[in-house]
């Protein structure tokens, strides 16, 4: 029901007349729904953040990252700090007040936030998945348990639940954050998934698989499952979004774990350090960048997912 | 409608009471004695804390940790649902429910202002995408303006800041309203307020306007291919009229249900937005108690902070029927 509708008759035909070479060309590109340029430039994006953090090990000393590792207060290469010193090659990216240097936070930093986002994400997926389809599946008294702790769940922000935690917890790991973000992002999955199942419950082929004969694991995982793929994709990226802007804010409010660099951590430091006054640009600047390059991959992916499973929004 | 409405203020009900259980049981769950802790940090202080022991008295007596668990449980009930969430200790004997009405028409306002901007500018972009008359520059440069969806606000905060703040001085730095004039209903505290209200309104709009416009576009794509579109195109009707009375008209309606949806991430974006302007409002509050470790503080704003969140999806539930009449007439 959802790829491979893109180029048929119906829809395509009437438009063909008029078209150049060009978008003729693309029109064929989308043949196949996957092969969709922001979602290939989504994944090189992030890529990019997780060849940063593997291969940054192997060229960077990550031991710089902790307090008094390099002179502080140094400018990246080519740019003067406030006291006119020009930025030395041995902390290309800068250096913070506490003597951190910044290219190592950020190769140890960033791959955290991904990791905290995935993990999270993955793991109310997986939750999603099976409260979506136990209550769209067998409907009654548990669909209406699980459709209103869904809906209740949804509106209050994790963000605020974890201040309580870690505020009552103190230090917490990174695994430990991404199990309790896990807490507050199943609900979108359970209730994408309970309304396509739903509406598949009705349709013709699974009517047919029933009247075949197939048992409920097999119309659930074999019949319904491979059409819900691009939704859940889709959900899945929506959710490491929303796991990572959690992650991001707990560490930006000074908590998050505390021993291990995170690129929110950094930023908390440089605001709390004043680094905006005293020019310190370098310091939140590229965690911050590097952040967004994050939020940008993560935004084109889904917005590749959303063509791949709408074929309405491709445009030529 | 009345089973509707029921069913929706049970809802409500029942996020508000699950909220205040979490915030109840989590620190129960701590290996970390909340009392003990309080205490070591405040001699580790150096007795540097006045009024240690009535603070320590009104904290016992509210935790109530001497009778059993459902005693103290219904108490903390009773006392949140009053809106009475102890002293601060920070800041002591200021009592919680005082701080908080100080700073909840600031949040209240910036939230308020942001949203409807991002609504309006989120939703006309949106359409616009699709509208099939709007100028081709246009259509190129809308997409673009989207890159800064679903960031955190804190990025394009500290950006921002980091522009119209650091390096050109158009708008100050911090605060809600400058140090030199009063806070009273003259002119110059409004222009104030408003000068200063800028870069934080700003810095949320430009995070959450996408998520608006790539809803709308969405929408806007399917009424577009509707019958009543293409019947209206054949009557002749002006293009404008039928943007506005039959394409955005039928397009806006999810739109405002996805409101409820999103707006526990917009409520903590905004908490963070505030601690990085140090704007008075809620989220500045919770970070000072953050720092302090003023415990009633964190409960009290985290709670009403929630509070406000489930109202306000209420609010949208309430005005939805009236403005879709299919659920008016259905329920």
């Amino acid at each position: 029901m959802v790829d491979k509708n893109a180029a048929t008759p119906e829809t395509a035909a009437p438009d063909m007349a008029g078209l150049t070479k060009r978008q003729l060309k693309r029109m064929k590109r989308f043949d196949n729904p996957w092969n969709n340029p922001k979602l290939i430039w989504g994944v090189t994006l992030l890529m990019g953040i997780v060849a940063l953090g593997i291969f940054g090990r192997l060229f960077w000393d990550t031991e710089l990252v902790f307090t008094g590792a390099v002179m502080p207060s140094q400018a990246p290469v080519g740019f003067e700090n406030l006291r006119g010193q020009v930025g030395l090659a041995s902390s290309p990216l800068g250096t913070d007040v506490a003597g951190k240097d910044l290219l190592a936070l950020l190769i140890v930093g960033a791959p955290n936030s991904l990791y905290v986002g995935v993990l999270a994400s993955l793991i109310g997926m997986s939750l999603g998945i099976f409260l979506g389809f136990t209550a769209g599946y067998t409907g009654g008294r548990v669909d209406d348990v699980i459709r209103v702790g869904s809906d209740v769940m949804i509106t209050i922000p994790p963000l605020l639940i974890l201040v309580v935690v870690q505020a009552s917890f103190g230090d917490i790991t990174l695994t430990m954050m991404a199990l309790l973000i896990a807490a507050f992002v199943w609900q979108s999955p359970t209730r994408l998934i309970r309304a396509q199942v739903l509406s598949m419950r009705e349709s013709g082929y699974v009517q047919m698989a029933r009247l075949s004969g197939a048992s409920d694991r097999h119309i659930m995982f074999r019949e319904m499952l491979p059409n819900l793929v691009p939704y859940l994709f889709g959900s899945f990226i929506a959710n490491v979004t929303t796991a990572i802007v959690t992650a991001v804010g707990l560490e930006v409010l000074g908590l998050g774990p505390q021993r291990v660099p995170t690129l929110g951590r950094v930023i908390y430091d440089a605001i709390d350090s004043a680094a905006l006054t005293r020019d310190m640009w370098w310091w939140w600047g590229f965690p911050t960048l590097l952040l967004m390059v994050m939020f940008i991959g993560l935004l084109l992916i889904n917005l590749g997912l959303d063509e791949v499973s709408n074929p309405r929004l491709r445009r030529l | 409608m009345a089973r509707y409405l029921a069913n929706r203020l049970f809802t409500l009900f029942l996020t508000v009471f699950i909220a205040a259980t979490l915030i109840w049981i989590i620190p129960r769950l701590s290996p970390v004695n909340p009392i003990d802790a309080m205490l070591g940090r405040m001699a580790s202080g150096g007795g540097t804390v006045e009024n240690s022991g009535a603070i320590m008295e009104q904290l016992m007596e509210r935790f109530g940790f001497n009778d059993p668990w459902y005693v103290q449980y219904g108490l903390y009930i009773k006392n949140t649902l009053t809106f009475d969430f102890g002293l601060s200790t920070s800041s002591f004997p200021t009592p919680v429910a005082q701080m908080i009405g100080a700073a909840l028409p600031w949040t209240i306002g910036l939230m308020m202002v942001a949203l409807v901007i991002t609504f309006i500018i989120g939703n006309a972009l949106g359409a616009f995408m699709v509208w099939e008359h709007t100028p081709k520059p246009w259509k190129a440069v809308i997409p673009a303006m989207m890159v800064f969806t679903s960031m955190p606000p804190i990025l394009s905060g500290l950006l921002l800041m980091y522009i119209f703040s650091s390096t050109l001085p158009w708008f100050p730095l911090n605060g809600a309203y400058s140090i030199r004039v009063e806070p009273e209903w003259s002119l110059s505290f409004i222009g104030s307020v408003l000068h200063h209200g800028v870069l934080p309104a700003m810095s949320i709009v430009v995070v959450t306007f996408g998520f608006w416009a790539l809803g709308m576009r969405g929408l806007m794509i399917t009424v577009q291919g509707e019958d009543y579109t293409v019947l209206a195109k054949a009557k002749g009707l002006k293009k404008r009229y039928i943007l506005y009375k039959y394409m955005i008209r039928n397009a806006i309606l999810p739109q405002i249900t996805a409101f409820a949806l999103k707006i526990g991430m917009l409520v903590a974006g905004q908490v963070l937005v505030e601690r990085i302007f140090a704007y008075p409002g809620m989220g500045k509050l919770l970070y000072d108690a953050i720092l302090t470790q003023d415990y009633p503080v964190i409960q009290g704003v985290s709670f009403v902070i929630i509070l406000m969140t489930a109202l306000a999806v209420f609010l949208v539930d309430l005005i939805y029927p009236l403005i879709d009449p299919r659920i008016r007439l259905g329920g």
